[in-house]
């Protein structure tokens, strides 16, 4: 009965369909586009009509194309080589790897995949496919204009792996760090019905209202001179920390942290607490029923809270450009310098491509972690 | 648990909020108030430059910085000043001649007063906006297909987690002057258009930047909150004769209530704090927020110095806004605290 009561018009269905069309197409467009811009030669990436920026007829001409052939095969070897990675792959190095290394063994999985596909991709495929073209007559001849000059100026000579290791360094710390120091407070506040821990969590909620500008505005000083300010105290060791990326690290962590305990708690007030008083009945103490009661069973909790860790270090603009010099300067603030040597239109395209660069990441963290991300931004909404 | 565990769990976090937050802000605090400067003195300087017959020598007074003979910097004084760069940054007596004249818009002339315009304003019209997209594309997909949900989960996932410079980026290389959407939209007006020209046109894209990033935050929320809507609470409206919209209006928002006050607390946080987008659309000649301002005063001007006291003093006037923004959210947690069964 419910079912043909709550049954809908076709006109409805029809405008809901519409809506999350436009919706997708909306959300997808302006980050599909910069990605097709940044295979194309500056005079096609802007050029006036959207057919000439998809095809790339002067691309093309420069002698850089991909025929029918290549597309079919580029495009199968891709799907096959995602399709494995989430089914083969998983087995394969649950096979491989002893369970206790479990997540050691995805680490290293992961890696030797990205490099055998790239190897597979770039290397090999067109070799063959030049070979292939050369005997195929029609099928064979360039139709799409694609290049890759433009990644390999930004990855070579301007020498942006540099900045994408510092990214890694800065993030890589700041997850580690916050997750650390996150379980621990988010379990202690899970478990504690106290005022204190009440009053703590209100407090983090204002910190995380605060603008990051107003706590920079706080340590630049400091950053600075730190050298001196130290001197009494570690001697000739003391750093500046101005410019050190485990300072910024530090920072960010901070930062981090009101909203890693706020949803680690949250996490964790899911997860039964006769599970612990059990262990406690048995003899163990909080740190050990945490340890060996607690942390075997609180994974999905810590990846997704280490997911959102992760875009705050891997995202941040303001506090690594303001706390990092240039010569350790991480990825999102470098694409700044783009900006004042935006001249030609090559040096806008190689911008682009750095843009495309910093945002491949997180779409395969996306791909990989959908779940995991729906389910954080739920978790930290059920007891807002 | 005891207090002296519960200490111990909570120690390492509370140490690391206390020493990079909270002693910031007091160190802000106390800078607002202060000013160092480098000590300058006066040195007569003789140039001489080659003549005829004799050499031409003038000398003139130059102001130059002390040099620290043991370091080889420069020696920096460091003196209270009172609110002196509260009024650098307020400045109050352009903003009192405004309103004696009646020139209201002149105040928008002033750095402060213009950011604080333009945060407030993006703040507050936004904040309907993400609310309302976000629920109807949670509506649009809980109406779909089951099998398309994973995709249009997957796309609508990507202008939320994108890099918000990025993110911003990408819109403008759209609208840039030879950008697609300029050139297709000058087709079809037959008008030279012109985005980042002017102030109304970039504010426009920087609401339509910021609901695209964060909607789909508030529609994932959403969609799993109309997951647990009570069907029989559903099914008795029907009987009773109420119509689709009434039972929208009815049941289904006052259901997702509490998760829409969430949304808004946070998006009233993160709002209030936009910055890249002035970043991402360089539009620092035309419009700014509060957050860009203490980060252009904190950025080193061409002789490398930056302007720590009155970054500070506008630190603190942000931080000030952002407590008022927050006092009425706050106040209501604490009520429901204490009618809570604590």
């Amino acid at each position: 009965m419910s079912s043909k009561a709550t049954a809908q018009p076709l006109s409805l269905k029809i405008a809901s369909g519409a809506f999350l069309a436009f919706w997708c197409v909306l959300a997808a467009f302006p980050i599909f586009w910069i990605a097709v811009m940044s295979v194309k030669s500056p005079r096609d990436a802007f050029a006036a009509s959207a057919w000439d920026v998809i095809t790339g007829p002067v691309t093309q001409a420069a002698g850089n194309g991909l025929s029918v052939l290549d597309i079919v095969i580029g495009l199968a070897f891709l799907v096959y080589a995602v399709r494995w990675a989430f089914t083969g792959l998983p087995k394969l190095i649950a096979h491989l790897s002893p369970p206790a290394w479990i997540v050691l063994g995805w680490l290293v999985g992961a890696a030797v995949y990205a490099v055998v596909f790239v190897l597979l991709f770039f290397g090999l495929l067109p070799i063959i496919l030049g070979a292939v073209n050369a005997i195929a007559g029609p099928l064979g001849t360039p139709i799409l204009g694609l290049t890759t000059e433009h990644y390999v100026a930004v990855w070579g000579e301007n020498a942006f792996y540099e900045n994408f290791i510092n990214s890694m360094i800065v993030t890589a710390g700041v997850v580690t760090v916050s997750l650390t120091v996150g379980t621990l407070a988010g379990y202690g506040l899970a478990r504690s019905g106290s005022n204190l821990a009440f009053w703590l969590l209100i407090l983090a909620l204002i910190f995380r209202a605060l603008p990051h500008s107003v706590l920079v505005a706080g340590y630049l000083p400091w950053f600075i001179n730190s050298a001196e300010i130290l001197r009494p105290i570690f001697g000739e060791l003391s750093p500046t920390l101005y410019g050190q990326p485990w300072a910024v690290i530090a920072v960010l962590v901070a930062i981090n942290q009101p909203f890693t305990i706020w949803m680690l708690r949250s996490f964790f007030q899911n997860i039964p607490s006769e599970l612990d008083e059990a262990a406690r009945v048995d003899g163990c103490s909080h740190f050990q029923a945490f340890r060996r009661v607690i942390m075997p069973v609180m994974w999905p909790g810590v990846i997704t809270t280490g997911l959102f860790s992760f875009l705050l270090g891997y995202n941040d603009f303001l506090v690594t450009s303001l706390l990092l010099d240039a010569q350790n300067q991480t990825m999102v603030p470098a694409i700044a310098g783009y900006f004042n040597r935006e001249t030609t239109t090559t040096d806008q395209v190689e911008a682009v491509a750095a843009a495309v660069s910093i945002t491949a990441p997180l779409f395969l963290l996306v791909m990989v972690f959908q779940r995991q991300i729906v389910s954080g931004l739920t978790a930290g909404a059920v007891k807002g | 648990m005891k207090f002296k565990t519960f200490f111990w769990f909570v120690a390492p976090s509370l140490f690391m909020m206390i020493l990079f937050i909270a002693a910031p802000l007091i160190s802000v605090f106390i800078q607002s108030f202060q000013i160092t400067q480098p000590v300058m003195q006066q040195i007569e300087v003789e140039t001489c430059t080659p003549g005829f017959l004799t050499q031409t020598c003038t000398t003139e007074l130059k102001t130059v910085p002390v040099i620290d003979e043991a370091t080889g910097k420069t020696q920096t004084t460091t003196a209270w000043v009172g609110l002196e760069s509260y009024r650098n940054v307020l400045q109050m007596d352009k903003v009192w001649a405004a309103i004696g004249s009646g020139q209201f818009r002149d105040i928008l002339q002033i750095d402060f007063w213009k950011a604080l315009r333009f945060t407030l304003t993006f703040t507050l019209l936004t904040l309907p906006l993400v609310v309302g997209v976000g629920l109807a594309i949670a509506l649009a997909v809980n109406n779909a297909a089951k099998s398309l949900r994973g995709p249009v989960i997957f796309i609508s996932l990507l202008p939320f987690i994108i890099t918000p410079v990025i993110g911003s980026l990408s819109i403008y290389w759209l609208f840039v002057g030879d950008g697609i959407l300029t050139t297709t939209l000058e087709r079809w007006t037959g008008q030279d258009i012109a985005m980042f020209a002017q102030s109304w046109t970039i504010e426009l894209l920087m609401y339509f930047y910021r609901v695209w990033h964060v909607a789909p935050f508030a529609f994932v929320i959403f969609y799993a909150g109309l997951q647990t809507v009570n069907m029989d609470t559903l099914e008795s409206a029907i009987i009773d004769g109420a119509s689709r919209f009434e039972r929208l209006r009815y049941v289904i928002v006052p259901h997702l209530m509490p998760l829409i006050v969430f949304i808004a607390l946070i998006h009233l946080m993160d709002c209030y704090r936009v910055f890249e987008e002035i970043i991402g659309f360089r539009s620092e000649a035309h419009v700014i927020s509060l957050q860009w301002l203490t980060f252009d005063f904190l950025t080193p001007d061409d002789a490398g110095n930056r302007a720590i006291s009155r970054a500070s003093a506008s630190a603190m006037l942000t931080m000030i806004g952002i407590v008022i923004l927050l006092i009425l959210p706050l106040r209501r947690t604490w009520r429901d605290h204490k009618g809570g069964a604590h």
